[in-house]
């Protein structure tokens, strides 16, 4: 679950409007190869993200990821 | 007649809902000013006919990119030439219920009448989730729900029998799932008259066209009011984190009142997903994927490009048989059927490379191809999102250079756009087929056909080159900070037959349109410029006698086969003091470093309005002249020569030919679209001049290191 984002900067506010916000529940799904992109599921739906985006959503222990 | 505005987010089975609902009854057509597709289809019979529009994907009403602003102003009713919905058909996804509640429930603030749609009931319950339509129903304020299955037509005919209707009902109360915001606006609402929901935009995004109408509408002092409401409720959070956080909380609550949980089964779909999500697997299968392709754009398409061959060649001569051989005959048989035919004849490939393209994007790879490839893109200053507007370009250049409208990264997205051209498009199918299928020889590498890995070849050198162009833009013209990426990759399915045929059909109407105007009128015009003007009576009688002397001298007997010999030397002298030949000779000398004849210059001229006219103006000059006993073009070309007997096409000729094709920029309509597109003359200058440039570089560098 997401508990916090960090910085607001314009692509983390348009990841939000897709559903990323605090109290959503995420689930790392795969990753291509190095690890980056990597791919969350978000109540059914698929997004990817690059690492260093994902790094601005931190998580709690019910979800995994961030 | 009513208008409906159909709603939902990417991928959410709209347009397949779309095509199920309008059939065949539907127009394409842009909207004035962006070159965003307008899909419109008619519903119902006599008095109950309503007007069906196909909006763009988008995943809330704060719009991201040109085709979310599209459908945004759409919804608001602001769209120049497209009068206000009267009802809303709203797409509600059932695999992705997060995402589709967000849109369904801002959608239903505008207080319009409106239906909600389930769609992918299929595939949400594969995955284990099942939609409760009463709950979503009245977790909507009682807002009609129809569930059904694009794919089987299971539930459309309820849905069209209360979509004629639509208009005639009242918009149902909407739930509020941000109470703060309507009652921030609402008195502002009542003295202005402007509707809450605009005003709640106008609030939430500032300096968009529609916050600017609503400003136009505002006193100053209801503007200043507007300011002031916006201050207290923001209280200095960004509007669209504020947006996200209280509407996101509503949506979490009542998908718990919504969702029914059920077993979930590994599906055949689920199982490849998770395949390809492994990282090796899923990059290697990319690659499989795309190779495959290209061998089967060769091998399948064979018989049937033989087939077209043939009656072709059987029209010419049954012309010429029937006609005789004066001008009218040759302008039909040897202008309009030979120069029209050599491009019909590639439409066999272009359809099995259009089908391929249209069922990866249908089936959701194209979008994983992007996430796959993001990190490769990322090291040449791009980012994975350009991959899809690339794959497009080989398609055709033009929907690339529109798909590129999904980069939000002006930077980006220019630099994507200089790239696309070099994709081998299918225009240019026609003249590498030509040029591989003459000289290329037809041969196995183990199980791999030579020519297949050829045209492959030279589709990785476009592709080289696209992203070497690319990254040197990106570097000196266009620097600037890494752009960010964020994707939402489609669940894989099967795609849907009939959307797919639907798709093709279009596609290969809109190649046959071309192939009977612009390539028929330069058929023509070609063929005229080739015919005339004739050689008069005067010199025919000095050829001949010439030609009889020269004959006699050598000893031979004036026997039939001598005198049909004679008649095609004639003919070449006609064609080489023909306009078309003189304007040949005239450029020759550009060309003659590449090793180009004047009948090669003269196709390439002729060409950069539209390249795949080459084969047509080839087909047409070849098709006069001493080569014309060779039954195929291919073999006209290949037995073609310099007047000292030396082969025009040599194999660094070939090679040269070919690399011009691959960079240049002859598309005019490539170069309309840039101008759109990027809405200055710059860059499309700047694309052409470059392209010619390179394509005649790389030309010259082949010729003349390979002679």
């Amino acid at each position: 679950m997401i508990s916090s984002i960090q910085g607001l900067d314009p692509p983390t506010l348009r990841l939000m409007s897709l559903g990323l916000v605090e109290g959503a529940v995420v689930e790392l799904a795969g990753c291509a190869i190095g690890g980056d992109p990597m791919e969350f599921r978000l109540f059914g739906a698929c997004i990817s993200l690059r690492r260093e985006q994902a790094l601005k959503f931190l998580t709690s222990p019910a979800g995994s990821g961030g | 007649m009513a208008s409906i505005a159909v709603v939902g987010t990417p991928n959410s089975g709209k347009s397949t809902l779309f095509n199920r609902l309008t059939g065949l009854r539907q127009r394409i057509g842009n909207y004035p000013g962006v070159t965003v597709e307008r899909h419109v289809g008619i519903l119902g019979v006599a008095e109950r006919r309503i007007e069906l529009v196909d909006l763009p994907g988008t995943y809330g009403l704060s719009p991201h990119s040109i085709e979310e602003r599209v459908t945004v102003d759409a919804v608001f009713g602001r769209l120049d030439g497209q009068p206000p919905p009267d009802g809303f058909l709203a797409i509600f996804d059932a695999s992705n219920p997060y995402q589709s509640l967000y849109l369904v429930q801002q959608l239903l603030e505008l207080r319009l009448p409106t239906l909600v749609a389930i769609t992918m009931s299929d595939a949400a319950e594969a995955a284990g989730v099942g939609v409760d339509v009463d709950a979503l129903s009245s977790c909507l304020g009682g807002v009609p729900v129809f569930p059904v299955l694009a794919t089987t037509g299971k539930g459309v005919a309820r849905l069209k029998a209360a979509l004629s209707e639509l208009h005639t009902q009242t918009a149902a109360d909407p739930v509020e799932a941000w109470p703060e915001l309507t009652a921030a606006v609402r008195p502002l609402a009542a003295a202005s008259g402007v509707s809450e929901a605009k005003l709640g935009r106008a609030l939430l995004d500032q300096h968009t066209a529609l916050s600017r109408e609503v400003d136009a509408d505002l006193s100053e002092s209801q503007k200043l009011e507007l300011a002031e409401a916006r201050t207290a409720l923001l209280a200095g959070e960004p509007p669209l984190a504020l947006e996200a956080r209280r509407r996101y909380a509503w949506v979490r609550e009542a998908l718990a009142s919504i969702q029914q949980s059920g077993a979930r089964h590994l599906g055949v779909a689920t199982r490849v997903s998770q395949f390809f999500n492994r990282p090796w697997p899923g990059t290697l299968g990319l690659f499989v994927v795309m190779f495959l392709v290209f061998q089967a754009v060769f091998a399948w398409a064979t018989p049937f490009m033989d087939a077209i061959d043939g009656a072709a060649s059987a029209a010419v001569a049954w012309t010429h048989g029937r006609l005789g051989d004066g001008a009218l005959a040759s302008l039909l048989a040897d202008g309009v059927i030979a120069g029209v035919g050599s491009v019909v004849i590639f439409l066999p490939q272009i359809l099995i490379l259009f089908l391929f393209v249209i069922v990866l994007e249908d089936s959701g790879y194209l979008a994983r191809a992007a996430y796959l490839m993001d990190r490769v893109m990322r090291s040449v200053g791009l980012s994975g999102q350009s991959i899809i507007p690339m794959i497009s370009s080989f398609a055709c250049a033009i929907p690339g250079i529109m798909a590129t409208r999904v980069i939000p990264n002006r930077r980006d997205r220019i630099a994507t756009i200089l790239a696309a051209p070099f994709m081998t498009c299918s225009a240019r199918l026609p003249v590498y087929a030509l040029l591989i299928g003459a000289f290329v020889p037809q041969q196995k590498l183990g199980f791999l056909n030579l020519q297949g890995l050829v045209l492959f070849g030279l589709y990785v050198f476009g592709i080289v080159m696209g992203i070497l162009t690319a990254f040197m833009i990106r570097k000196t013209a266009l620097t600037g900070p890494r752009p960010a990426f964020a994707l939402m990759l489609p669940e894989f399915r099967r795609p849907n037959l009939r959307t797919v045929l639907m798709q093709l059909l279009g596609r290969a109407g809109v190649f046959l349109q071309r192939a009977g105007t612009v390539i028929f009128a330069v058929a023509v015009v070609v063929w005229a410029l080739s015919y005339f003007p004739r050689l008069d009576a005067a010199d025919t009688e000095r050829f001949m006698q010439q030609a009889a002397l020269t004959t006699a001298a050598a000893g031979a007997p004036a026997d039939e086969e001598t005198q049909a010999a004679l008649e095609n030397r004639l003919a070449a002298v006609q064609l080489e003091q023909s306009y078309l030949g003189r304007a040949g000779k005239f450029v020759e000398p550009v060309f003659a470093p590449l090793g180009w004849d004047w009948r090669v210059s003269a196709a390439v001229i002729a060409g950069f309005p539209a390249r795949e006219v080459v084969v047509a103006v080839l087909g047409t000059v070849y098709a006069v002249g001493d080569d014309a006993d060779e039954a195929t073009l291919a073999g006209r070309l290949k037995a073609s020569t310099w007047p000292d007997g030396r082969p025009v096409f040599t194999l660094p000729m070939v090679i040269g030919l070919l690399i011009f094709y691959a960079m240049c920029l002859q598309c005019a309509a490539t170069i309309a679209v840039i101008r759109r597109e990027t809405n200055s003359w710059r860059w499309p200058v700047f694309a052409w001049g470059y392209m010619t440039a390179l394509g005649y570089s790389g030309a010259l560098l082949a010729f003349q290191l390979g002679s």
